[in-house]
């Protein structure tokens, strides 16, 4: 699914990643670690095509419709409720039967009682589950988790725990994360970055 | 055509998305207003009439401005624009939808501000109206595109003007040339070229300004 | 270079009434040409950068336009030694020339602008690559709007003066001409060299850290 050799990726005169190689196969697990600042989300963004690399291979066998990605920002308009971000979305990747699958995916992540809110008003752990609702709306071949734990509660980590198991085997996860223990059961696949 | 369906979706979020944060379009227009009344004083009196019709196009073009410079605001708020160009729609529907609700913007604030200008200075024919919309094309085409790549750096409220003024000053000689002249139809077409060419340009170009 | 301005000054027949500006011409048009140039090529680098994805073209395309915009102000200050010499003021709007020259210099300044702006990266080259490419879709737009806007500004219309150039006339304007580009050229040469050497050394700092 992902295979990635010499992968270099440079902004301007600083060198953010070099020399990695990074190969992941369709179901795989990969788990992604590394200090702060060692690359970890560039990374993730080059996987996801938000970047392309200076140097090096990536291949990445998934176009954009199957590519659910969780940054560090949760990606949602402020000013927007759950169930319009949602919606927005929802048609930007042409998701059949668009509003039964938002009902289904706010409930499952305790957002139902809040969805008709503005994201402004939510707290940090609701806004993260509401980007979690966001990266699993189209049902994506390839998941990228960039730190996902970092902004979730414990209730909001729990439901990703669920989450991640019932997907791990059945698609292609990355994730970046600081706390390699919590998904350890999971992983296939291992990443350091210096 | 799944491409319109994108635009759409994208222009309904910014109506929505500023209906809801009031603060750009209250200040267009409020502002365009006070440049009116700021010009009754600032032009001599034995002007001529025909310069109310170019400050009319200052006013414009600077209220146009106060609202380019917010226009991605709402995308850099939690990094959206990043999920935006995640999603499998082309690049360039999400620089039209934004540009068509600049536009909507634009159009909203001169339903006003118009309506003032004949009441203060001068009055407006048709063909000067029609270089009114004309030249609100080639704005919103143009000044999107801008706005987007002033947003990526440092002091963008600076910036922007400085990378738009020097575009505008087609569009300014099209819109006074359309409400002065005798052949104002000249000036008509001339607008309807800059729009061509660069409602184009920007149009295949967004795509390179917010990918890496 | 220097041969152009002998030539330029000494050898050039010297046009009865107009004196020092003839002489200007020889420098004044082949700057504002090579300035041109120097904006498409910039241009045309751009379009390189975008189409292939080789940020090499980025200092190409900077350089191209720095050279550019430094000709751009050098067409400003002659043409208004030349403008000072024909009619006696320093500035005319009359001269369409010199009105598209304004408005390119205000809009390639602005790429500085822009460039100092952003941080160093893809995203800053493909910015000032579209901006490049706006530039010259604004050469043409913008000289037709100076020719319509003469319909409602009106100003003082002074007799351009046609240079019927006779033969000797003529091959000085060409060596002038070639002179410019030549400098123009080496000037672009000196500065992306000087500009790679940087860039190679900081990689290599970068390197050994």
């Amino acid at each position: 699914m992902i295979r990635g050799r010499d992968v270099e990726k440079r902004y301007g005169r600083k060198r953010v990643l070099r020399g990695v190689d990074i190969a992941v196969p369709v179901g795989g697990f990969a788990v992604v670690t590394g200090p702060n600042g060692s690359g970890k989300t560039t990374l993730l963004r080059l996987v996801a095509g938000l970047a392309t690399p200076t140097r090096g291979d990536l291949l990445v066998d998934a176009d954009r419709s199957r590519i659910g990605y969780l940054a560090h920002e949760p990606l949602v308009y402020r000013e927007l409720t759950a169930v319009e971000n949602l919606d927005l979305f929802g048609r930007l990747y042409r998701i059949p039967e668009r509003r039964e699958r938002i009902g289904m995916l706010l409930e499952r992540f305790s957002l139902w009682d809040v969805r008709n809110e503005r994201v402004s008003t939510y707290s940090r752990g609701m806004t993260q589950r509401l980007a979690l609702c966001r990266t699993v709306l189209h049902a994506p071949d390839l998941l990228i988790l960039d730190e996902p734990y970092s902004a979730l509660d414990e209730d909001g980590a729990a439901l990703l725990d669920r989450e991640l198991e019932a997907l791990a085997g059945r698609q292609t996860v990355v994730v970046a994360t600081h706390e390699p223990a919590r998904v350890e059961a999971l992983q296939s696949e291992r990443l350091a970055l210096a | 055509m799944m491409y319109l369906a994108d635009v759409v979706a994208l222009t309904r979020k910014d109506l929505r998305v500023e209906l809801r944060g009031r603060d750009t379009l209250p200040a267009m227009l409020l502002f365009v207003l006070s440049t009116l009344v700021v010009f009754h004083f600032a032009i001599p009196e034995d002007a001529g009439d025909n310069a109310a019709y170019g400050l009319l196009w200052v006013a414009i073009v600077f209220t146009a401005l106060l609202g380019l410079a917010r226009a991605w605001v709402p995308e850099q708020e939690h990094g959206v624009l990043d999920g935006l160009v995640l999603a499998p729609c082309d690049r360039s529907a999400i620089w039209l939808g934004k540009a068509l609700a600049t536009f909507v913007f634009l159009l909203a604030a001169q339903v006003v501000a118009l309506p003032a200008f004949v009441l203060f200075f001068e009055p407006l024919d048709a063909t000067a109206i029609a270089g009114v919309l004309l030249a609100d094309v080639g704005i919103c085409a143009v000044g999107s595109l801008l706005s987007a790549m002033a947003a990526a750096g440092r002091a963008r409220e600076l910036l922007l003007p400085l990378l738009f003024l020097p575009l505008a000053i087609p569009l300014i000689v099209g819109g006074v040339g359309a409400a002065v002249s005798e052949e104002g139809g000249r000036f008509l077409l001339f607008l309807l070229l800059y729009d061509a060419v660069f409602a184009v340009l920007s149009w295949a170009s967004f795509e390179y300004v917010v990918t890496e | 270079m220097g041969l152009a301005l002998v030539l330029a000054l000494i050898v050039a027949p010297e046009d009865a009434d107009q004196g020092i500006s003839q002489r200007i011409f020889y420098i004044h048009v082949p700057i504002a040409l090579t300035a041109y140039f120097c904006f498409g090529l910039g241009a045309l680098k751009a379009l390189l950068l975008l189409w292939r994805g080789d940020e090499r073209y980025d200092l190409e395309s900077y350089v191209a336009i720095h050279q550019g915009t430094i000709f751009g102000a050098l067409t400003l200050i002659t043409g208004a030694i030349w403008a000072k010499a024909s009619w006696g003021v320093w500035w005319t709007w009359s001269s369409n020339q010199l009105v598209l020259f304004l408005v390119l210099f205000l809009f390639y300044c602005a790429y500085f602008m822009l460039r100092f702006s952003l941080e160093d990266g893809p995203r800053r080259a493909r910015s000032s690559a579209v901006y490049a490419l706006f530039g010259v879709a604004l050469i043409p737009v913008s000289f037709l709007a100076i020719r319509l806007a003469e319909d409602f500004i009106h100003p003082t219309v002074f007799t351009r003066e046609g240079p019927q150039m006779s033969g000797s006339m003529f091959a000085t304007f060409v060596v002038s001409w070639g002179a410019v580009t030549l400098l123009a050229y080496l000037l672009y040469r000196v500065e992306l060299a000087g500009k790679r050497l940087d860039a190679d050394l900081r990689e290599l700092r970068e390197a050994l850290q």
